[in-house]
């Protein structure tokens, strides 16, 4: 289970642009639970993800995953039980190594980065299955450099990668805005292919309301640092796109928009 | 005109494989190194305080090379864990060499003409006649650079080599992998400040003495051979970067070689050095910008 507890989040504090975005803010998610979260623009989502993940440090409280307290970890420790996919395809990949060299380092998380071979020719076979999973036909293209392939292609490798190896958690970060429609259903349909078959607890921030609706097991949504709706189980079934459109469309004039 | 030839593959050899390391920074690591003025020179004087002290040449080289990897774990650790800027941390620790390297060489010249080095003791001048000595020198120097080549390449294919690979180009990849990103900039600076160290050592045992000031300038041309090794061949494919960076260590040192010969002064020589790099940097720049107005159109 993760929790966050009471979390303090300032931005810019002591200076007159002072800004607070959590105050004393709770979330708990259950093990396997896949919770989208929706909301406007700096309503904290993103922030929240990052608070996560361990990118940005929060002023109090404490961040729990089965009540080990992981307030003071570092990033780079957290994200060995944590999965992160963010909205830009190119950060979940290297652009300057080929398909077959981004499998292979993916796959070497949570070993030792020693002199073996970065390659192990074994695994070659196993990767051309995983690539052969997104029906992308990158499976025949190991060589080529991941930076010479579409932001879809490089967002399906990214999601791979980042789930290659067993993690607890993943991290949406808006990872289907920045591609076209059709290519967002694809990655869409595969995320949640992902979640079910490795049973991961996953967080989706999106602003595709119907993603929000139709996929994940929970759905919340954000304004000011707050859960302004928080719903699962058979509330989540029956709520309909329409529902929320109508909630955001009340917050949006609240602000003035 | 056989000797200007054999100079330029001397000289250029050997600074190829400081550019070796010069590459894993600036183009691996995407860091601009300047400790590599300090380091060079350091590789020199740990080897021509270990040669006057009676050391086996052979012993000069991993000595060498540990030096500078030494110096560039603590170019790194400043940059990492101090966050100081890159560029600064640099110029610091080859600012504090300059000191380092009197105390250990003693004096600002140290002489080893007359102890054995790599290219001049008994089993070399038994091999090869006293007139073809400058080709012995060369050869020894390319059977090195191959060897420094070989190793390199075979580290940046290993998972280690990955790791500092997906570091220069995403190290957001590298946080993902649940590696610390610092620790793996600091290997990087650590190898590439060991090549640079070698690649002094070696020049100190090639022109038979330790000069302090012998070290101003070398990052310019570590830069300069890899900008020209990779600019030459980043289209063709089957030649790796490795490589490329040695043959444009021996094209840069042939256009020195050139400048001088026509007429210039070798008291130029690190005006023509800044100037031709200044000419390289001026021409890839113009270069890029054609690409970018290609992809515009």
């Amino acid at each position: 289970m993760l929790k966050l507890e009471n979390i303090c989040k300032y931005y810019n504090p002591g200076t007159i642009n002072e800004m607070c975005l959590f105050e004393d803010y709770n979330l708990s998610v259950e093990r396997g639970e896949f919770v989208s979260i929706v909301g406007s623009n700096g309503s904290g989502k993103t922030s929240m993800l990052n608070i996560i993940c361990g990118s940005i440090p929060i002023d109090s409280g404490r961040i729990l995953i089965e009540d080990k307290d992981i307030t003071k970890t570092p990033e780079f420790k957290r994200a060995e039980y944590i999965g992160r996919v963010f909205q830009n395809p190119a950060l979940g990949t290297c652009p300057d190594m080929t398909i077959l060299e981004n499998m292979a380092i993916a796959d070497t998380k949570g070993k030792s980065f020693n002199l073996k071979k970065g390659t192990d020719k074994k695994r070659i076979d196993h990767y051309r299955e995983l690539l052969l999973g997104l029906g992308l036909g990158l499976e025949n293209k190991l060589e080529v450099k991941v930076g010479s392939l579409s932001g879809g292609q490089r967002q399906a490798m990214a999601l791979l990668m980042s789930t290659m190896t067993p993690i607890d958690f993943l991290i949406l970060d808006e990872h289907t805005a920045a591609l076209d429609p059709k290519t967002a259903d694809t990655i869409m349909q595969l995320t949640d292919k992902i979640v079910k078959e490795k049973k991961l607890t996953a967080l989706m921030v999106t602003h595709n309301l119907r993603y929000a609706v139709e996929y994940g097991t929970r759905l919340i949504m954000m304004h000011e640092g707050r859960n302004v709706i928080d719903l699962k189980g058979d509330e989540k079934e029956r709520l309909k796109v329409e529902d929320i459109l109508l909630k955001f469309n009340e917050i949006s004039i609240e602000c003035g928009n | 005109m056989n000797t200007i030839i054999l100079g330029i593959f001397e000289e250029g050899l050997i600074y190829a494989i400081m550019s070796l390391g010069v590459y894993i920074t600036y183009k691996i690591l995407d860091f601009p190194d300047l400790s590599v003025d300090g380091t060079y020179p350091l590789g020199a004087a740990v080897t021509a305080a270990l040669i006057a002290a009676g050391a086996n040449p052979l012993v000069a080289f991993p000595m060498a090379f540990i030096a500078g990897v030494l110096a560039g774990t603590v170019t790194g650790v400043i940059h990492v864990k101090l966050k100081v800027r890159d560029l600064l941390s640099g110029i610091i620790v080859s600012l504090g060499l300059y000191s380092v390297n009197l105390r250990v060489a003693g004096t600002a010249n140290v002489s080893i003409f007359s102890k054995d080095s790599i290219f001049n003791n008994p089993i070399v001048n038994a091999v090869f006649p006293e007139g073809i000595k400058s080709l012995a020198t060369v050869i020894i120097l390319f059977v090195i650079v191959i060897v420094c080549k070989v190793l390199l390449d075979l580290y940046l294919n290993t998972r280690s080599g990955y790791l500092l690979r997906a570091a220069g180009s995403n190290d957001r990849l590298v946080t993902a992998l649940a590696k610390d990103k610092g620790t793996v900039k600091i290997l990087g600076l650590a190898i590439a400040n060991g090549f640079a160290a070698l690649a002094g050592g070696i020049m100190c045992q090639k022109q038979g003495f330790f000069d302090v000031n012998m070290g101003t300038g070398t990052v310019v041309i570590g830069l300069a051979n890899v900008i020209i090794g990779t600019r030459i061949f980043k289209n063709v494919s089957f030649v790796k970067a490795t490589t490329a960076v040695i043959i444009g260590s021996i094209i840069y040192k042939a256009c020195v070689a050139i400048a001088i010969n026509c007429g210039l002064n070798p008291g130029d020589l690190k005006l023509i050095t800044a100037v031709l790099f200044l000419g390289i940097l001026v021409i890839s720049n113009m270069k890029k910008e054609r690409h970018k107005k290609n992809a515009q159109a």
